[in-house]
């Protein structure tokens, strides 16, 4: 406890202020511009994952929803930013903002279903709904390109001035100011009072209807907030890679970026991304191995953090920093 | 003379019968500890993997080899359970769902590094190669041994469930756990030992699958999806529901191959979602 | 049982021939009950004799097989449990039920905004809204959580917990509150603290509660419904069920069980 007692709001705004830490992560994520410029592909992949993860922990982190086919808003986006640029408009910012529109979209039909259930029916439903839509953008050939991706994408100017360069540069600085203003915009929903309706609901859904709650429509919103994200994730990555593909769409990516949340630590907002960072350089270095056997590590490391590390990487921290700060 | 449309019947009865086997374990053992296992199919691919070494490398009759595809299977899970899966029952659903989707991932790469990707044939045994005609329909050999079998493993389980004191205990803990262990029946035990069974049948249905769908590394994921429908749709904890939605999907299914090939798996999915946003808690589920 | 004819008391809550079935077990056999405006009603009954059932009924955690709920004179019986709380019904639960992580100003300002409907806000900071923070430190400061109000939940000690119950649902600004065994697991000696606490509530608000010691029973009811069965048995003052000799059988009998 602190020394000085605290009025209930300022210690609430207390608990919302920008620490040292976080602005030194922010800082250093702009390091690779100077210090890894052959890698700034690779740093783009990484802010793109990193929002994914962002959307997904809004859902599951915060509102403890567990889903097994978020990619499908991630796929949706994606798609939808190839289309859009391939038959109306190519230029990126307003291709986003159609991506984030359908996949709100598409979300809050989703949410219309699956916030009604909980545990192993909600489990199987977004399995099941993520599975569909994988199913849909592989048959629909004529508009998604099948198994081949979307063909003939092509991307104008970000704001009219910078042009997706070969070696990244214009691709993470976008990337990267996208997943900031949208960082920006996660940190303040879960500062806000919806923010602590959320964690309500991951702590007890059983008292939240006794506090006179709509849970429900809570669900609703978080589901949509969550798949809008999840789609600028999924139109970034067309527009940065000019292409679209059946892989942004599966399941796999699902149970990816479920596992880069988890190792990194849910209900944090940092989680996501420090596992997202993590994830995507280990594929990165280990891309020479089969996938089974870079499946073997994940899998360990799932059972690891399951018996061993129950909030995470930054939960493991702050409890050491705890025990530091006591002794 | 029947009209094609009973061949295709058949074989999708054929492979719900398949289907019933591999996932009746896991409702069972959803009943009873609520427990999200989705490792289990990578029991099925250990019984699978027994098979195909007893068979291909010492020489044993593919009947004989079924026996002991489910004891293994049931041996091995039992490790697992008490190492694993006990300390996670009063877990979050996602803490098991992200233990068991571990286990899985290394059950595909374990299966990889020592059976390598490919698919593992075995010689099928004589008798059960060919078919038979029926009514103008041929109806093969090995589905119908196929469906004998499950048959037989579902009248050992319901006998099992209806008639011995042990099921009792297990009907009485799916039903109500607090007053099961009320009554002085030790819910871990009973746990332990469903759970052993439900991987042997697993691993058994591992084994009949290897002539119908062939076994590789992937098959803890690829019928992971089919197992969960079957269960979701079923309903949790009840062998009925099982049956009746395996039967369901392995028809549409096939059928959905046959008639509709530009579907794909939609069918099913599709089937899933309509059953479980007509009734929650699957077409035989208490919760 | 006389009615004073002259001035009939206004009717808070009101159950019309409420039943509830689980399998071939009855657990709620037409309850039908009234409570005026402002009293204390006590519920009692032995173990199993439907007392927290009644209560999920009214509350509508559990949906009855038959009969009506009625809040002052509106039939509540078809709306949900959260509708029923907004228009002031509010409960507490036998075993804590909780939010384990967040501490308690965070509980009770999430019930005080929900009540407010500030609570689907996602874009104003939670910070920004003194108003609802200011009522939640004030209902935490009369139940004597002000001090503890900034640790988690989990951490706090058991009888701080129970008095947090009461906090979420004060915070809900009930009319009628339902308090499943407010002092449940406290030791004998802290439960007077809780039922004090009970007792300091507004004139205006209409209360039931689930109690099994008698003591505490009759100094705090002016009005026992004694359950039996899923049933009401009697109903009366203190007095009068402390004289009913069926009452001290039903009780006793059971309670020498177990």
């Amino acid at each position: 406890m602190a020394d000085v007692p605290l009025t209930p709001r300022a210690y609430l705004q207390a608990q919302s202020r920008w620490t040292p830490v976080e602005i030194a992560f922010w800082l250093a994520t702009l390091l690779p511009f100077w210090l890894l410029p052959d890698y700034l592909s690779l740093a783009s992949q990484v802010a793109i994952t990193a929002l994914f993860a962002l959307s997904l922990d809004i859902l599951l982190g915060y509102a403890g929803v567990v889903s097994l086919g978020h990619a499908a808003f991630f796929g949706i986006g994606a798609y939808t930013a190839g289309l859009f640029s391939k038959f109306v408009w190519g230029a990126p910012l307003p291709g986003l903002l159609v991506a984030a529109i359908v996949s709100a979209a598409s979300g809050f039909v989703v949410s219309l279903i699956v916030a009604r259930f909980r545990h192993f029916t909600l489990i199987m439903l977004t399995l099941g709904i993520g599975l569909l839509m994988q199913e849909i953008a592989n048959r629909a050939h004529w508009l998604t390109g099948g198994s081949d991706g979307l063909q003939g994408i092509s991307i104008n100017k970000v704001l009219g001035a910078f042009n997706f360069d070969l070696y990244g540069y214009t691709a993470y600085g976008y990337s990267l100011a996208v997943l900031f203003i949208l960082f920006l915009c996660a940190r303040r929903i879960v500062h806000s009072p919806f923010g602590l309706a959320l964690r309500g609901i991951r702590e007890n859904w059983t008292r939240m209807p006794a506090i006179g709650a709509p849970s429900r429509a809570h669900v609703r919103m978080a589901f949509t907030i969550a798949a809008a994200m999840a789609g600028i994730a999924g139109a970034l990555l067309t527009q940065t890679t000019q292409s679209a593909a059946l892989e942004s769409i599966s399941f796999g990516r699902s149970a990816d970026v479920l596992v880069m949340l988890v190792l990194g630590g849910a209900g944090r907002l940092y989680g996501g991304l420090i596992g997202a960072a993590i994830f995507m350089v280990a594929r990165d270095q280990f891309s020479g191995i089969a996938p089974q056997y870079w499946y073997f590590w994940i899998g360990l490391l799932l059972i690891g953090v399951v018996m061993f590390l129950p909030n995470g990487i930054l939960g493991g921290l702050s409890a050491l920093a705890a025990r530091w700060r006591k002794s | 003379m029947l009209p094609p449309i009973f061949g295709v019947l058949f074989d999708g009865i054929a492979y719900g019968m398949l289907l019933f086997v591999l996932s009746v374990g896991l409702s069972v053992t959803l009943g009873l500890m609520n427990f999200v296992n989705l490792a289990h199919c990578a029991f099925a691919m250990v019984g699978g993997y027994v098979t195909v070494t007893l068979v291909n490398t010492y020489n044993w009759p593919f009947i004989a080899t079924l026996p002991v595809a489910f004891i293994v299977t049931a041996l091995i899970s039992v490790v697992f359970e008490r190492v694993f899966y006990r300390r996670l029952y009063r877990a979050s659903d996602l803490d098991q769902v992200l233990l068991t989707i571990g286990l899985a991932f290394v059950s595909v790469a374990v299966a990889a590094y020592f059976f390598g990707t490919l698919q593992q044939p075995i010689p099928t045994p004589a008798f059960l190669r060919g078919s038979q005609q029926v009514l103008g329909l041929g109806l093969g050999n090995y589905r119908i041994f196929l469906i004998v079998t499950a048959l037989i493993v579902t009248v050992l389980v319901v006998a099992g469930l209806e008639y011995t004191r042990f099921g009792a205990m297990v009907r009485a803990a799916v039903d109500n756990q607090r007053m099961a262990s009320g009554l002085g029946i030790n819910v871990d035990a009973t746990f332990a030992i469903t759970f052993a069974i439900g991987s042997g049948l697993a691993g058994l249905g591992g084994a009949l699958a290897i002539e119908i769908v062939g076994l590789d590394p992937s098959f803890s994921f690829t019928y992971l999806v089919y197992v969960l429908i079957v269960v979701a749709v079923g309903g949790l904890g009840s062998i009925a529901g099982s049956f009746i939605a395996a039967m369901l999907i392995g028809i549409s299914d096939i059928a959905g191959k046959y008639y509709f090939p530009e579907l794909g798996a939609f069918l099913i999915y599709l089937v899933m979602i309509a059953v479980l946003l007509w009734k929650p808690s699957g077409l035989f589920g208490k919760r | 049982m006389e009615k004073v004819v002259t001035a009939t008391p206004e009717i808070a809550l009101s159950t019309r021939g409420l039943s509830k079935q689980f399998g071939s077990l009855a657990v709620t056999q037409d309850v039908t009950i009234d409570l005026p405006k402002g009293v204390r009603y006590a519920l009692i009954g032995p173990n199993g004799a439907g007392k927290t059932t009644l209560i999920n009924l009214i509350t509508g955690m559990l949906k009855p097989d038959g009969g009506s709920i009625l809040l002052g004179a509106d039939d509540v019986t078809s709306l949900e449990p959260q509708q029923r709380v907004t228009r002031g019904l509010a409960r507490t639960f036998q075993i804590n039920t909780l939010f384990p992580s967040l501490n308690p100003l965070e509980a009770v300002t999430l019930a005080v905004a929900e009540r407010r409907r500030e609570a689907g806000e996602f874009w104003t900071s939670l910070s920004s809204h003194a108003e609802s923070i200011e009522e939640a430190y004030g209902i935490l400061a009369r139940l004597k959580l002000g001090e503890v109000c900034y640790q988690p939940t989990r951490q706090l000690p058991y009888g701080r917990q129970r008095l947090l119950e009461i906090a979420l649902a004060l915070a809900t600004r009930p009319k009628v509150l339902l308090l499943d065994e407010p002092a449940a697991g406290v030791p004998q000696e802290e439960s007077g603290d809780i039922f004090e606490a009970v007792a300091n509530l507004s004139n205006d608000l209409t209360l039931l509660f689930i109690e099994h010691d008698m003591h505490v029973v009759f100094r705090f009811a002016s009005h026992i419904i004694v359950l039996v069965g899923g049933a009401i048995f009697t109903q009366g003052s203190p007095a009068e069920i402390s004289a009913d000799p069926r009452v001290r059988e039903v009780y006793l009998g059971t309670r020498q069980h177990g």
